[in-house]
């Protein structure tokens, strides 16, 4: 089935509010579902749930959420809590619809958490479902 | 000693959904106190008693190998009171099972009358958490407990075995 970019933006907005318990007009594009939404580790796998039955899409966790799988290589992230190269590539690698400009610049693990917002969601789905 | 807020299963579909009944006595200690004079079972232990339905469902589910934590209570909302006497039922469906964690749906009814609907994610600790290590026993459904409640169904399961 097809969705147009505003349909699909519909369909998360609902998804972050019924998983988050946010009110819809908080849901921007822009918003952190950490920072500013307010997720916490499970709440991400309820969205990954709700994605799956909004839009008849299968999603593996890590597919759209991979920090975890960076997060224990020693390979992937230095002493320094930063990622290595190497990291960065894959974090590239593993998440095409998120724009990584910034946080390239610093690459800081603690603050991958911003990097998932809801407009990479968006872009996540728009690429499954078109 | 498990807190067990259920009393048995009465139907009981692995993968799918399950139904266990509570029948609330005044011989709980806890009503006498919530409230004097006006006992009403905790709308917290309606809320476990529904984690507790679910979460052998989800545990069953994955023939009891995974520690089945709860991890969220997406919905709870009530529309009566229960008392002492009342017997409630409590329906409860998987609505979707992960490797890491399960989501289901539950609907709490005494005789067909909704009393309340609570809605549950459950998380399967080992798959989660990476580096956190948890005891190697499932401290979750190790005890024989948990299992008792499941007798009809297992006695039945084993009769449909024989046959």
């Amino acid at each position: 089935m097809a969705f147009s970019r505003d349909e699909i933006l519909e369909q998360v907005t609902e998804v972050m509010v019924d998983a988050l318990g946010v009110d819809d007009d908080e849901v921007t594009l822009g918003a952190t579902l950490m920072g500013d939404l307010g997720a916490e580790s499970i709440d991400f796998l309820d969205v990954v749930f709700r994605l799956e039955k909004a839009f008849d899409i299968k999603i593996a966790r890590e597919e759209l959420f991979p920090a975890d799988a960076l997060m224990n290589d020693p390979d992937l992230v230095g002493d320094d809590q930063k990622l290595t190269d190497k990291g960065m590539a894959m974090l590239k690698e593993k998440m095409p619809h998120t724009d990584l400009t910034d946080f390239a610049q610093n690459p800081d693990i603690n603050k991958l958490g911003d990097l998932f917002t809801v407009g990479s969601i968006v872009n996540f789905v728009e690429s499954r479902v078109s | 000693m498990r807190w067990i807020w259920i009393d048995k299963f009465v139907d009981f579909q692995s993968g799918k959904c399950a139904s266990s009944i509570k029948n609330v006595s005044m011989a709980e200690e806890h009503l006498h106190d919530h409230f004097p004079g006006f006992p009403v079972m905790p709308e917290a232990l309606m809320i476990e008693a529904m984690a507790q339905t679910s979460g052998i469902l989800v545990g069953e589910a994955r023939d009891f190998k995974e520690k089945v934590v709860l991890a969220k209570i997406n919905k709870a909302e009530f529309f009566d009171f229960v008392r002492p006497g009342d017997s409630i039922r409590l329906d409860a469906v998987i609505e979707t099972v992960a490797p890491e964690a399960a989501g289901t749906t539950g609907k709490i009814t005494r005789e067909g009358e909704l009393i309340a609907e609570i809605n549950l994610m459950f998380s399967h600790v080992d798959q989660n958490l990476a580096g956190i290590e948890f005891p190697k026993d499932n401290f979750v459904f190790d005890d024989n407990t948990f299992k008792s409640l499941l007798r009809d169904f297992l006695a039945q399961k084993q009769s449909d075995h024989a046959n």
